[in-house]
């Protein structure tokens, strides 16, 4: 496939990261925001990931097909606007899910209070409405008939919280035969690659606990999630 | 028909998205909408946006929501000079990167602390808090940060100051407009405020 191809003309290098590892010295010294992901082509570093998906798309325009991130003006706005809505909706609201049930009672030796992941949970179902309504509607996909980065990037988030035990497709039929396109289009083995780890974050607030680095570590989250 | 903006300067994307297309001599309708009105919540709105959230762009029958797809929309289709979003592969990519991270990081702090000096006076403790009015790509925090005072200062020159302080004499006097606003009106956002505040 087209992606299969533009991942082979990029040698990454991946970097496996557990918590600690983006307050290293090291890390700080290619990236100041301290955040994953991070691209390094040369001598050119870049943060953000809709910045780094453009960049891919353009930098290997020769390879990569177009409708991934479509040339054409509307269709173009499309993505941007996309990618723009979800960093503070469906984005926000799911990795909150996600970090209240995985952090947070570690973190702030405390429940979660009813009444903030009742919020949190209003939140997600809002954001996953107007992703049916306004941005999938009756396509298969965000841009019409082919897949584009922006359905890459919704389904990574709705899946973010399923290892908790919250799954925003569970009662969408329509997107959950939206969810089995996507996954068709990058092929099940990539799909099931890249979610890998996050499959196993039902443990993750005890490997949290039992990191060497945590007793460090905690203070700094505990201002995350105040 | 003409390109319809549907914007309320009240609001700091709307304020970009106004200044980008004056300053490029982009003509378009300018529809204005009051969110403190809740016209966001009007049926027609509705119509142009589901998202109910200016800025709002209608061009014929192509509706976009969005302030940085509105302004990347405009860029290319009316070919504004290259340094407003660079062809170049690195220098765009710094624009993008930018744009994301702004979302999460001053926009939403800038907010807030608009919001709590402005539309809800009661929860003030007015000398404990600065005043910092929260520009679109930037904070202006003037006696603090010079260096963000000098950048403030260029990017009014290159816009042109009748443009930049047309865009923001309405936020500008927002808080001489709270003391003269309907308080009714403002029990709209109760809900929000004691979410983000309380």
């Amino acid at each position: 496939s087209t992606l299969d191809q533009s991942f082979s003309l990029f040698s990454g290098i991946f970097i496996k990261y557990t918590l600690r590892q983006q307050y290293s010295k090291e890390f700080g010294d290619i990236s100041i925001v301290r955040k994953v992901p991070v691209m390094k082509d040369g001598g050119f570093i870049l943060t953000e990931s809709t910045a780094i998906l453009e960049y891919l798309t353009q930098k290997y325009s020769g390879s990569v097909a177009d409708h991934w991130f479509p040339a054409d003006l509307q269709q173009r706005a499309r993505v941007n606007e996309y990618f723009s809505w979800q960093h503070m909706n469906l984005r926000a609201h799911c990795s909150k899910v996600f970090l209240l049930r995985v952090r947070v009672p570690i973190v702030m030796d405390a429940e979660i209070p009813k009444e903030t992941m009742d919020f949190a949970l209003e939140n997600v179902k809002q954001s996953l409405n107007l992703l049916e309504e306004k941005f999938l509607q009756s396509k298969p996909f965000i841009l019409g008939d082919k897949i584009s980065v922006a359905d890459v990037v919704a389904v990574v988030e709705i899946i973010q919280p399923i290892g908790t035990g919250f799954d925003g497709f569970e009662g969408r039929p329509k997107l959950i035969a939206w969810r089995d396109r996507v996954k068709k289009e990058l092929g099940e083995k990539l799909f099931e690659e890249a979610h890998e780890a996050l499959m196993k974050s039902s443990n993750m607030p005890q490997k949290l606990k039992n990191s060497s680095s945590f007793a460090q570590l905690k203070p700094i989250l505990q201002k995350l999630f105040r | 028909m003409a390109l319809e903006l549907y914007l309320d300067l009240f609001s700091q994307p709307c304020r970009s998205v106004y200044i980008f297309a004056k300053k490029n001599n982009i003509s378009f309708d300018f529809k204005k909408l009051s969110l403190l009105d809740g016209q966001q919540y009007g049926e027609d709105f509705g119509k142009i946006s589901l998202i109910r959230k200016v800025p709002a762009l209608r061009d014929g029958d192509f509706c976009l929501a969005e302030s940085v797809a509105i302004m990347l929309y405009l860029a290319e289709k009316f070919k504004t000079p290259d340094f407003w979003y660079p062809a170049d592969l690195r220098q765009r990519a710094r624009v993008n990167e930018y744009l994301s991270w702004q979302h999460t990081a001053i926009r939403m702090h800038g907010s807030k602390i608009f919001w709590l000096r402005v539309r809800s006076p009661s929860l003030i403790c007015v000398g404990a808090v600065r005043l910092v009015m929260s520009y679109r790509h930037h904070v202006l925090a003037v006696l603090e940060y010079p260096f963000l005072s000098a950048w403030r200062d260029r990017v009014q020159e290159a816009v042109g100051k009748e443009l930049f302080d047309e865009a923001h004499q309405y936020i500008l006097g927002a808080q001489e407009s709270v003391k003269s606003m309907d308080s009714s009106k403002m029990q709209v956002y109760k809900p929000k405020i004691l979410r983000l505040f309380m």
